[in-house]
């Protein structure tokens, strides 16, 4: 008797010790250092426009509609940052087919000209960031002529924006969709300074 | 390409955990008293009077399984009250009861299956005090009962003290490796606030909202305890969870490498360091043909894409473009290899075939397995070797200089059977009762899959799952948190029992008749028997399951 109560005041000081250490102050030893050394990470990446106001995250895939934009990966969550998920669709079965034929037809994809794999199959979270340097290539013209660029600067413009990473040269190169059509806007405003 | 994936990925955690395994051993088991001096004091001061015992194999387990039952407990009560609590920015509203009881479970059992979505339904306190807590805690029962059986099999009857191996693997081995892996993922790009969710204005004016949190803490110990329960209901191919390649790697690498380490540490404490090896190259074996075979499967592209105009790459479905081609595949062998169970692409929409490799690793649940458990799991494949060996010959079967008999091979067997029978018995009903068949997204075999894969998941301890299930009902909540309760107490308590029985026995002289354990023969015997016994049991489901789909889209 006497044993098992032993027993049961060791368990309630352990895991009165290990709460404390393991919820409180182990996290809390992790903020601190994330406050110090990489505040902007630390808080989500977020983006800001001129007047400081949050745009969206760097890490965070949000929908463009209008022609004028880079368009991300399809989403499962229709871009729901609060509540993220895949389709969970089996990649053989009919559903997912039915949604790649609309796909394609909004992006007038064809046999000459077939549309980037990765346009084509939402992601895992349903806001991956980032596109691979093909689909952006791939949207250049819709982007160019929708604000009356001259397809070259667009261009020029996803190649600045290529990011390989380079480590072990295994990834692929890829484009941050929200950063990008943050510099698209910021062109624009440049070159029509009455535009608001 | 991918025999560069495969040594980046799996080279580093297995050339890491040589030093590892020793420095587990000296904190878990040091040799000198005198080294362990302030630990013990520190130790002591937490635990108290009852940390000075050393117990037997009974009273170790009656240890665990209280402490075991106070985290549960503790837990209830944290996720019944979370929306009194504090730290909860976002508002969270209280938790239905079965979703309470299958959490709490799932996280006490190193399982981490998630009925719940983190960012939808959790509050930071929930995260931190309650779950993150349970992921050091849950990870250090399984080392220390892994602890008493290798000291038990190195032949003493006294295993040791519980708490005390409880509060060194916690403060000397998760803890100190959890805020290396953090701070690395911090520097990575994971975010880390208490800050509620970011209100933001798109650049096409609508609006959204950012949830956010103190991610990377908990994603260091879900990693490094093979808990793989996340901050975000996508786990890793959140980017906040997940934002890079390199983040990518360091959590791939962090998934086997205490489970590793801890087969070193079996080779230190028990003295047989060439056994150890052996029992490390057949894991490692299983483990590169594991991958490989995803490896292959998952590079060919969707089925479902044929004929469209679609540019005709790997299969990219749930899968985050962030990581390059084939980290997914990787991935989802090594966290279903150890019990991990994170995901960093949906095992739903992996190709029909690919999606046998998780479940294969979560049948065998030996292959490094959960961070302790994974070997106490391979301890009984080994005793049923060594026991067919020695049929074999006609010769009483010995193990680590002990007799293993009648008492012990009654015990292993129904260790084993324990596994293969909770998985096909839950399977069974579920598949042919609304409970179940109402509950798939995909349809046919592959819906099939879908419950099978639940099951295996939470037989295992593994947490990871095909997520199109609709699984947050009160039957699954029910059904996988006994699952979980039994899968992980029974085959913990029985080779506890098997190795503490044989530690009470003569120890015999190992004569050139024994059979020995540490030849390339030996790894052979244990290959045999984990893939016969381990895998043979499980080919009609398999055959039912992913066979079957891919048969049925391959054809059409």
């Amino acid at each position: 008797m006497n044993d098992s109560r032993e027993n049961l005041a060791a368990s309630l000081r352990t895991a009165l010790a290990t709460i404390v250490l393991c919820g409180g102050l182990y996290p809390l030893f992790i903020f601190g250092f994330a406050r110090f050394a990489t505040p902007e990470s630390a808080s989500g990446s977020m983006l800001r426009d001129r007047t400081g106001k949050i745009v969206g995250s760097r890490l965070v895939a949000q929908d463009f509609t209008q022609p004028g934009y880079f368009r991300p990966r399809p989403s499962a969550v229709k871009y729901n940052a609060a509540g993220a998920g895949g389709s969970n669709l089996s990649p053989a079965g009919p559903e997912i087919r039915e949604r790649a034929v609309k796909t394609v037809a909004d992006f007038g994809a064809d046999a000459q000209r077939p549309l980037p794999a990765d346009l084509a199959a939402a992601s895992g979270s349903g806001l991956d960031p980032v596109i691979s340097l093909k689909a952006a290539l791939f949207q250049a013209q819709r982007v160019a002529s929708a604000r009356g660029f001259a397809l070259a600067d667009v261009e020029a413009m996803v190649s600045r924006h290529a990011e390989r990473e380079k480590i072990f040269w295994i990834g692929e190169g890829v484009v941050n969709v929200l950063a990008l059509n943050m510099e698209l806007d910021a062109l624009q405003n440049k070159n029509t300074p009455s535009r608001p | 390409m991918q025999i560069v994936m495969l040594l980046l990925f799996l080279a580093l955690p297995v050339l890491l955990s040589w030093p590892l395994g020793r420095f587990m051993t000296a904190v878990m088991n040091p040799s000198n008293t005198s080294g362990d001096g302030r630990m013990s004091i520190l130790i002591g001061t937490i635990g108290g009077r009852m940390l000075e015992r050393e117990e037997e194999w009974k009273g170790y387990l009656l240890s665990m399984l209280i402490f075991n039952a106070v985290m549960f407990g503790a837990v209830l009560l944290m996720l019944s009250l979370q929306h009194l609590l504090p730290l909860n920015p976002d508002g969270k509203g209280a938790l239905e009861a079965s979703l309470i009881f299958n959490t709490a479970v799932s996280f006490v059992t190193n399982t981490n299956l998630q009925h719940y979505s983190g960012e939808v339904s959790m509050s930071y306190f929930s995260q931190l005090f309650a779950l993150t807590w349970l992921q050091f805690v849950s990870a250090a029962t399984g080392i220390s009962c892994f602890t008493a059986l290798a000291r038990a099999l190195g032949g003493n009857k006294l295993v040791g003290n519980f708490y005390r191996d409880l509060l060194r693997s916690t403060l000397f081995i998760l803890l100190p490796l959890s805020v290396i892996v953090a701070l690395l993922l911090v520097v990575g790009g994971v975010p880390m606030t208490y800050e509620g969710a970011a209100a933001a204005q798109t650049l096409e004016g609508a609006m959204q909202t950012i949830s956010r949190g103190p991610v990377a803490a908990m994603v260091a110990i879900k990693q490094l305890g093979t808990n793989g329960g996340g901050f975000f209901g996508p786990n890793s191919t959140h980017p906040f969870e997940n934002p890079s390649f390199l983040t990518n790697y360091i959590e791939c690498i962090s998934i086997p490498l205490i489970a590793m380490a801890t087969v070193w540490m079996f080779g230190r404490i028990t003295g047989r360091m060439r056994h150890a090896a052996v029992i490390f190259s057949v894991m490692l074996l299983l483990l590169v043909v594991k991958s490989v075979i995803a490896l292959t499967l998952e590079s060919s592209p969707s089925m479902a894409f044929s004929g469209l105009p679609i540019e005709s790459i790997s299969n990219l479905e749930g899968k985050e473009l962030r990581f390059g081609s084939g980290s997914a595949a990787l991935w989802a062998a090594v966290t279903t290899a150890t019990s991990n169970g994170s995901v960093n692409s949906m095992h739903d929409s992996l190709n029909p075939l690919t999606g046998m490799v998780p479940l294969a690793g979560m049948w065998l649940n030996v292959i490094f397995g959960g961070v302790g458990v994974g070997f106490i799991n391979m301890f009984i494949f080994i005793i049923v070797g060594v026991f067919i060996c020695g049929m074999m010959v006609g010769r009483t079967p010995e193990y680590c200089a002990r007799k293993v008999e009648t008492h012990e091979m009654k015990l292993a067997l129904l260790a084993l059977l324990v596994h293969p029978l909770l998985i096909l018995v839950g399977t069974a009903v579920f598949a042919s009762t609304p409970w179940g068949s109402a509950t798939v997204l995909n349809k046919g075999a592959h819906g099939f899959t879908e419950i099978l894969y639940e099951f295996s998941s939470a037989a295992a301890n593994n947490g990871s799952g095909f997520e199109g299930l609709g699984d947050n009902t009160v039957p699954w909540n029910v059904a996988t948190g006994l699952v979980m309760l039994l899968g992980r107490y029974i085959p913990i308590i029985l080779p506890l029992a098997i190795a503490g029985s044989m530690a009470a026995k003569k120890p015999v002289p190992e004569t050139t008749g024994t059979l020995r354990i540490d030849t390339p023969l030996f790894a052979v015997v244990i290959l045999g028997s984990v893939l016969l016994i381990g895998a043979l049991l499980f080919m009609p489901v398999a055959v039912l399951g992913p066979v079957a789909d891919y048969l049925s889209t391959a054809i059409q």
